[in-house]
């Protein structure tokens, strides 16, 4: 077995650099790595290009980089719920490249299995398609979209074992498996980090080979950004 | 003339047994609210998850179990989580029966327009572009006319396009209208809604064959 674990979170992001490109997994605030962010506020390092679905809140996820200024470039698909993005957005202190959604999560993909481009329909005949090369594939018109290069990903999963292996909890896997691997150095977070034999190898949802560096990550602080609910009957 | 909920139940006809649906944020939302009991019937979300139930009873919210427009959410039983590279391999595969968005504008030859406003708002298009340039099967709701009172159906969209030539279907608080070569055409009226206060609030070429029957929601 090739043991994977680091002790905590500065062993963990040894290596980060200004001028560095990371992927960071998450959906919104769900399942983000709020350990690596946690750190890479405290580092200061700067002049960052960060490619993840979102740029957090305000207050929280990648929302603290921008609040100290730390990227200089952000590749999201979804950018709203964050004002002080909008500010630096519109302001042009911030370099910002809005991508679909499902081109975001397949450019991590390729990245990761090794394909230089692939494409896909979205964004053909719109702004996103602009100066990219198209084609025809059985009558229809797809835009090629390369993949990604990147630093570090750094994704947060809910179980791990020192081999590196995976679990991921609900929906907080979102783009977190895409970017395992898919970049020079993968850093993993977990909830619980078990001894080898603990988890079930039918089970694991990301394969250790694609994780350089797992932790045992603390603190969750698990934000919920729109808490809808029903009441129960009376 | 329907309310958004009025909207979101007569697309809830559209919803067929068997049907696997995504809804976008907004209207398309409550559309999951109408549909008939009996039918059998999954929806998706497009972070990763099939098989969406309603929304957790309070105390039973779960920050690792939320839709697209990161709401906290219920599963049903049959239901699965999985990755977004996967979760877009549903739609851009065709996997996904159909899709429900809403739209900024939407062009007489099935353009839409819902992700940008130059200048003003730019949110991003989330997964809607992957959306529209997939799916066979797309229904807008939105509102007739916008908050000026300007139409949403257009000769052209103005705005920056989400996606070309793939809107077939959209439901408005007006109308039920399919894209067809030259224009919208009008297939029900809202209840008590008039072919010419359609045609007063429709900027493209509104196409109105014999009697078009009133809607029943």
């Amino acid at each position: 077995m090739i043991r994977k674990t680091v002790d905590n979170v500065q062993e963990a992001l040894k290596g980060v650099q200004d001028g560095m490109t990371f992927m960071l997994g998450g959906f919104g605030l769900c399942g983000i790595p709020e350990n690596a962010i946690a750190e890479l506020v405290r580092l200061g390092i700067k002049d960052l290009s960060c490619i993840s679905n979102n740029a957090g809140v305000d207050d929280f996820g990648l929302g603290l980089l921008l609040q100290k200024y730390q990227i200089k470039k952000m590749i999201a698909s979804y950018v709203g719920e964050n004002d002080e993005f909008e500010r630096q957005m519109l302001s042009g202190e911030l370099d910002v490249e809005l991508t679909p959604q499902g081109t975001l999560a397949e450019k991590c993909r390729a990245a990761q299995a090794g394909f230089p481009a692939f494409y896909t329909p979205a964004g053909f005949g719109t702004e996103i398609a602009e100066g990219k090369e198209t084609r025809e594939f059985n009558g229809k018109m797809y835009v090629l979209e390369k993949a990604y290069k990147a630093d570090f990903s750094f994704v947060k999963a809910w179980k791990g074992d020192v081999a590196g292996n995976l679990i991921f909890k609900g929906t907080a896997r979102n783009l977190n498996p895409c970017m395992c691997g898919a970049a020079t150095i993968t850093v993993a977070e977990v909830e619980e980090l078990l001894p080898a034999g603990s988890l079930d190898p039918n089970e694991i949802h990301v394969p250790g080979i694609f994780v350089k560096r797992i932790f045992q990550g603390k603190d969750y602080e698990k934000r919920i950004e729109q808490r809808t609910v029903r009441q129960r009957n009376k | 003339m329907l309310d958004k909920n009025g909207i979101a139940k007569r697309i809830a006809k559209e919803v067929k047994d068997g049907y696997y649906v995504n809804l976008g944020i907004g209207i398309p939302t409550l559309v999951a609210n109408f549909v008939q009991e009996d039918l059998s019937v999954e929806f998706q979300s497009e972070n990763g998850v099939l098989g969406m139930g309603p929304f957790p009873f309070e105390g039973d919210e779960d920050a690792d179990i939320i839709n697209a427009g990161k709401q906290t959410i219920t599963t049903l039983a049959g239901a699965s989580f999985f990755d977004s590279a996967t979760s877009f391999g549903m739609i851009r595969g065709q996997h996904v029966d159909l899709t429900i968005l809403g739209a900024m504008e939407v062009s007489e030859n099935g353009d839409i327009a819902n992700w940008k406003i130059p200048g003003k708002m730019v949110k991003g298009m989330g997964g809607a572009m992957d959306l529209v340039a997939s799916a066979e099967n797309i229904i807008v709701a939105m509102m007739h006319t916008n908050k000026a009172g300007e139409s949403k159906l257009l000769k052209k969209c103005t705005l920056p396009l989400t996606g070309v030539g793939c809107v077939k279907k959209i439901v408005t608080n007006l109308a039920v209208l399919e894209v067809i070569v030259g224009g919208f055409k009008l297939l029900e009226r809202a209840p008590g809604v008039s072919i010419e206060s359609i045609r007063n609030a429709t900027s493209g070429t509104l196409i109105v064959e014999g009697d078009v029957p009133e809607m029943k929601v």
